[in-house]
This record gives C-alpha cells, structure tokens and sequence, in this order.
C-alpha cells in the first residue's frame, strides 16, 4: 500500500466541503496541504503514529452521512443518573429534533452562523487536524450563554457515530459564554456498527469575564473509535476553566487539549484519567499557555495500562514574560500493570517570566507489591486488594468532577474496570 | 494449632529458614528471639503467605489444613494474623473502608453475615477502646504518615477487629514508649483466650514482662537452637547472644 498522501487520501473530504465558511475553509485547506499528515518522525506525534494506523484502518476517506436514530436509542444512550439538557448529533451533525435545549441558551446548528470566526481560537497552524477540520468539516453546534446566565443543569453532548458511505466524522463545536455565565458540559459518544471510525473532532470555547466553565469527557466507544481531537479555550479574567478527561477504551485516541489564560486572576484546570487495556493508545497532549500575571493552572493525570496498551502524556506549560506571579501545578502518575505496556511521558516547561511558581513531575511505576501483601494478610482477595490500590491511586482524579451524577457514573465504570467495586 | 516441621525457605535463592520446627497449642503464648537477621520476620512472612520467600522443605500445618497450600488472604481467613514489623503506608485507601472490606471478607469466609455500617461502627468503638486509639488517626488513609508507634497500635487494632486464633507479632513492641507498651500489651491479653494463641517476635524481654510467654525460643541462622521458659529471655537480657552464638557456631565446626 502507498503512504498517505495529503491530496490524494483526503480529496474526497477536502472535495465534499459544504459551501460556506469559505474563507476560513480555504485557509484550513492551505494549511493543511502545507502541512501534511504527520511524518513518522514529526515531533508531535512521535508516539502516537496516527498516519500509519489510518492508513492501515480506514479505507474510505469520506465524511459519514447521518444515519437513522430514533429517540428511543438516544434516551437508552444517555448515561444512567443524568439530569439535564442534551444535544444529539448524528455523524456529527447537530439534531436539534432530537435535543433538549436548555432554556436561556442559544443553541443552532453551526452552519447557521457565518459571521463565526472559526478557527481564531483552535488555530489550523497549530495542528494539521484542526485544519483539516476548519476545511473540511460538515456540521456541528454553536452555543452561547448569555452574560450572567447560570446553566445550573449539565449539557450533555451526546454524539452518535456510526460508518455510513464513508468512515470520517468531523464535528466542529464553537461555545461562547458572556460575563457572569457558567455553564458545564459533558461529552458522552456512541459508536454504532462494527466498522472503524475515524472522529476528527474540534471544539472551540471562547469564555466572558468572571465565567466558570466546565467541560468533562467520557472517552469509552471501543476498539473500533479512533479519534483525533483538539479543544481549545481562552480564559478571560476571574475566570475559571475545567476539563476532566476520562478514558477508558478506543482504538487510538489523541486528545490536544490547549487552555490560553489570557485574562488575570484566572484558573485552568486539566484533570485526566486513562484506563488502558488491549492495545488501546491513548496520547494526551496538553498546553496551558500563561500571557498574564496572576492566574493559576493545575493539571493532574493518572494512568494505567496493562496488556499491550500505550499511554502518552505530554504537558507544555507555557510562562510568558508578562506572566508574573503565575502558580502552575503539573503531575502524571502512571502504574504499569504489564510488560508489554508502555508510557511516554514528558513535562515540557517554558518560562520565560522571573517570578513563578511551577512544579511539575512524573512517575511511572507498578503496582505496590508490599501493599497488595498487607491487604491480603488481612483477608482481603488478591483481585479485590488490587482494585482498592488502583483505585486509591487513581480514583482522585474523579473528585475534580462536580456534576454529582456523572462522578457516580465514571466511579462506577472505573471501579468496575479496576476489579475495586464490592 | 500450628505445628511446623523442618521448614526451610530462602528468598531469590539464598536459604533464610533452615530446618524450623515449632509446636504451638491453643492457648500458648511463644516467644521468639535472636539477633539481627536470623530469620524471624522471614519465618513470620512464610506463616503469612508472602509469596517472595520459597518454601524449599518440610511443612506447616494449621488447625489440620496444609498452611502453605493456601493463599495469603485464605490464611487470613483460616484466623492466622500477622502485626507487620513495618506496617506498610497505604494513601488513598481509607482505614475504615479497608478494615470493613477485610472484616466482612473474613467474616464471609467464615460463614458469618456481613456487618452492616451500623454494626461494624459499634464494634469498631468497642475495639478502639481496647487500643486506645484516636478516632481521628482511623479517619485518614491507612498508616500514611503514622508514627511508629501510631503504626503498631493500628496493628494491634485491626487483630482486635479480626479475632485471629494465631497472632503473630512481629516486633511490635519497638518503637513503642513505656505507656503505649502497657496498652497493647493489655489489649493482646484481652484478646488471649484458651482457644487462640500468640507468638511475639521481640528483641526485649521488657515486653515479655507483661506478655507472659509459655515458651521462649532463640532463633539464630534460620533454627531454633534453644528453647525454654520465660527465665530464658531473661539469661538472654544479661548475657546477650553471644554465649549462644559461639556454643552452635563452634558446634557447627566441629
Ligand atoms: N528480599 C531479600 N533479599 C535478600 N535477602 C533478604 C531479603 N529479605 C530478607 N533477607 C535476608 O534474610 C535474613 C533474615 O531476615 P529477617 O528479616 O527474617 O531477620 P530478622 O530476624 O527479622 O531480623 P531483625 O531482628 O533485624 O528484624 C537477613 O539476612 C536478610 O538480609
Ligand atoms: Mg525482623
């Protein structure tokens, strides 16, 4: 087989662009072509060899069209113990028929809104998929909360996937909040059908003043769901950003995750946890970029991995001059269950500003033989005593979540996963 | 109640244990001596299970059942107990949840109900008592950033919780102050019964003061190579190990 080559694998998907957004389009689509998928040896994606495992998986390189999806498969789809507002999309496509929109937001199809700067904030430079994204996308959603809107209720962003003429889907979502507003988000997907599907995905989020904004993920869809995302937001002053990212299967998955702190006295928060089995890889990258004095970051990502999976982390925290007096807090703890499985990790620091606090680390080990033997001559079963470990040391990564139900859920699925639920 | 016959065990193949024989009946109370390194932790940790250590000969038997065929939860459960030398620091397990995990596991395989939060929570007070331990020091991760004697005390705690019938007690005297001394070894003989017994691993006859042995046994290059009464720990406390030492060392020679 021939290696991917940008012009002729993504034609069809650079082709079958919708017309509009046309001037961004065709600076995604420059871009793009400028820089190509990554090489082998591309920096960025060093670990995570995402042209290879395309071009060895997908075969048809076309955007999936929807499929049919009633509201009865939507309502099972909802995680147990939600209570809020959903948004469906289907292949990507916003389904407003099929949503629950909360009250006090707007909420449209992203098609509907051309004066949108897309790609002002997930900039098509800085990652060749957010470009191909920008040219190529074909639907997705545009929320806005209103200035001093308190969204109480979580919206759950619930997204089908399913392998329909074609095998890409490429939701682009834009949240926008005013001043005062807070909002929380929560990601849920679907995949349907036994094909691979390949989600290319971007979400830009552009906060307000004094906003308080949360966005958690739920990464589950099994070993046929490789996924490409990048989610970028800027946070304006006495602001606070948090993301949770959870995942626990896939195929390959890599989450670009950028916070730029653009305003004072303001707070980004990374929180990730990654259960690996089977040959699933997941790479988080992530970039808290600090342009001002005075604001906070904290970031925390645990992992384990066990059979032939792989994990990637890498944390870039950026300390620009002007950023006096910036807190910035990174951690990424790994426990190896198997041989076979592997980590790369890596802390990537720049500071260029004199008065700072950074601290960063990481550590990779396994589990704690002394410890698992302390629980067992207490009577506890090897299995069981083994969940309680990793679950103890991953488990406080689920605390940084405030949606009560979702935390009830993802403990329940990671306890489960872990053998650590009795 | 526990009968070991010509044990031999080694860790990464370097023999520890060479030859232990031991007879403990229900009730007894035993105590095992002898200088750094001889091999009594080791001999603790094969009891418990602690699957590093080899066992290379001979066997041990525990209430009839074969001990070394078990696992170490299993042995746990049959009512062998081991207070660690070096109780191990656990964050991010809670005291409470690990020791109702462990209870009810235990109570499980022994045929009895679950308790209840209710229930487990007025046995743990009435345990606590017999310790004297804070409230406030269960409340936190198990042992992390315990004192040592902190550490000890929560050893002897959690045999209160469990009720073993063989206690093995791994130098759980040092580290411990005079009046810390007194309130363990108070709860041990609270827990002492004509049915369970009790091996007390120590470097110090102090703690024999007022854990009373039946049996006094000098452990010394994986053997016992003497044993008597409480007046031996006693010879041992004036005259150190070394007489010992040269009488099998010299024997050994010969
Ligand atoms: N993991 C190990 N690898 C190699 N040797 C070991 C290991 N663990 C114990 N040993 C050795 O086994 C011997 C017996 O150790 P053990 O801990 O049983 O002694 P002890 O009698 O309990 O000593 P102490 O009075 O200091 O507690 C020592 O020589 C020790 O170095
Ligand atoms: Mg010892």
């Amino acid at each position: 087989m021939s290696t991917l080559t940008k012009q002729d694998t993504f034609s069809p998907l650079l082709e079958a662009a919708t017309d509009n957004f046309n001037e961004q389009r065709t600076l995604g689509k420059e871009s793009f072509l400028s820089q190509g998928l990554p090489a082998v040896k591309e920096e960025e994606y060093k670990f995570t060899q995402i042209s290879r495992k395309l071009e060895k998986e997908i075969s048809d390189f076309q955007s999936a069209k929807p499929i049919e999806l009633t509201k009865e498969l939507v309502d099972q789809s909802i995680y147990e113990g939600f209570e809020g507002n959903v948004l469906v999309f289907n292949n990507g496509h916003f389904i407003p028929e099929l949503s629950d929109l909360p009250e006090g937001v707007e909420i449209s199809s992203i098609t509907k809104k051309e004066d949108l700067n897309l790609g002002s904030i997930a900039k098509p430079e800085k990652d060749t998929f957010a470009a191909l994204n920008l040219a190529s996308f074909q639907d997705g959603a545009f929320i806005s909360v209103p200035k001093k809107t308190q969204i109480t209720a979580p919206i759950l962003l619930l997204s089908f996937f399913k392998a329909n003429f074609g095998q890409v889907v490429q939701p682009r979502i834009w949240i926008e909040s005013g001043d005062f507003a807070e909002v929380t988000f929560i990601e849920q997907s679907v995949l349907l059908g036994e094909e691979i599907v390949f989600a290319n995905k971007v979400v830009e989020i552009k906060g307000g003043l004094n906003t308080k904004i949360n966005y958690y993920r739920l990464q589950n869809e099994g070993k046929q769901f490789i996924e490409v995302s990048n989610i970028e937001t800027d946070i304006h002053q006495d602001s606070q950003f948090s993301a949770v990212t959870i995942s626990l299967s896939g195929n390959l998955v890599r989450n670009n995750l950028n916070l730029n702190i653009l305003g004072s006295n303001s707070v980004g928060n990374m929180y990730g946890i990654y259960l690996l089995n089977g040959k699933t890889h997941v790479d988080n990258h992530t970039n808290v970029d600090h342009t001002v004095p005075h604001a906070e970051s904290n970031e925390l990502y645990k992992g384990i991995l066990a059979d032939h999976s792989r994990g990637v982390f890498n944390g870039k925290i950026f300390v620009r001059q002007d950023a006096q007096k910036t807190n910035a807090f990174q951690q990424n703890n790994n426990i190896l269950l198997s041989e076979d499985a592997v980590i790369n990790t890596k802390p990537q620091l720049e500071i260029w500003a004199d008065d700072v606090k950074c601290s960063h680390g990481c550590t990779t080990g396994q589990l704690d033989e002394e410890a698992l033997f302390y629980l067992q001559a207490r009577g506890i079963d090897k299995m069981q005593a083994k969940g309680l470990l990793l679950y103890a040391f991953a488990g406080e990564v689920l605390e940084h979540i405030e949606t009560e139900s979702f935390q009830a859920y993802c403990t329940n699925l990671v306890q489960e996963r872990l053998g650590s639920k009795f | 109640m526990l009968s070991i016959k010509n044990l031999h065990a080694s860790i990464e193949g370097t023999p520890i244990l060479r030859g232990i024989n031991l007879e403990v009946k229900a009730g007894e109370v035993h105590a095992i001596m002898g200088p750094n390194g001889s091999g009594k932790s080791t001999l603790a940790s094969v009891l418990a299970g602690r699957e590093e250590y080899e066992v290379t000969e001979g066997e041990v038997t525990f209430k009839g059942k074969d001990l070394l065929d078990l696992a170490p939860e299993d042995r746990a459960r049959e009512g062998v107990f081991l207070a660690f030398q070096y109780p191990v620091e656990i964050p991010g397990v809670s005291s409470t949840n690990f020791l109702r995990t462990a209870v009810n596991q235990v109570r499980e395989y022994r045929g009895l109900e679950p308790l209840d939060a209710v229930k487990f929570l007025s046995l743990m007070k009435e345990k606590m008592k017999l310790v004297e331990i804070d409230q406030k020091l269960l409340s936190r991760a198990l042992n992390e950033g315990f004192s040592g004697g902190e550490k000890k005390r929560n050893e002897i705690f959690q045999m209160a919780m469990l009720e073993p019938t063989l206690s093995i007690l791994d130098e759980t005297d040092s580290g411990l102050d005079i009046d810390a001394l007194k309130i363990v070894s108070n709860g041990v003989n609270q827990l002492k019964s004509a049915d369970n017994a009790t091996i007390v691993v120590t470097h110090y006859q102090r703690l024999l003061d007022y854990i009373v042995p039946d049996y006094v046994h000098v452990l010394y290059k994986g053997r016992i190579v003497k044993s008597g009464t409480k007046e031996l720990a006693l010879e041992l406390e004036e005259k150190g190990y070394d007489w010992i030492k040269e009488e099998i060392d010299s024997a050994a020679t010969v």
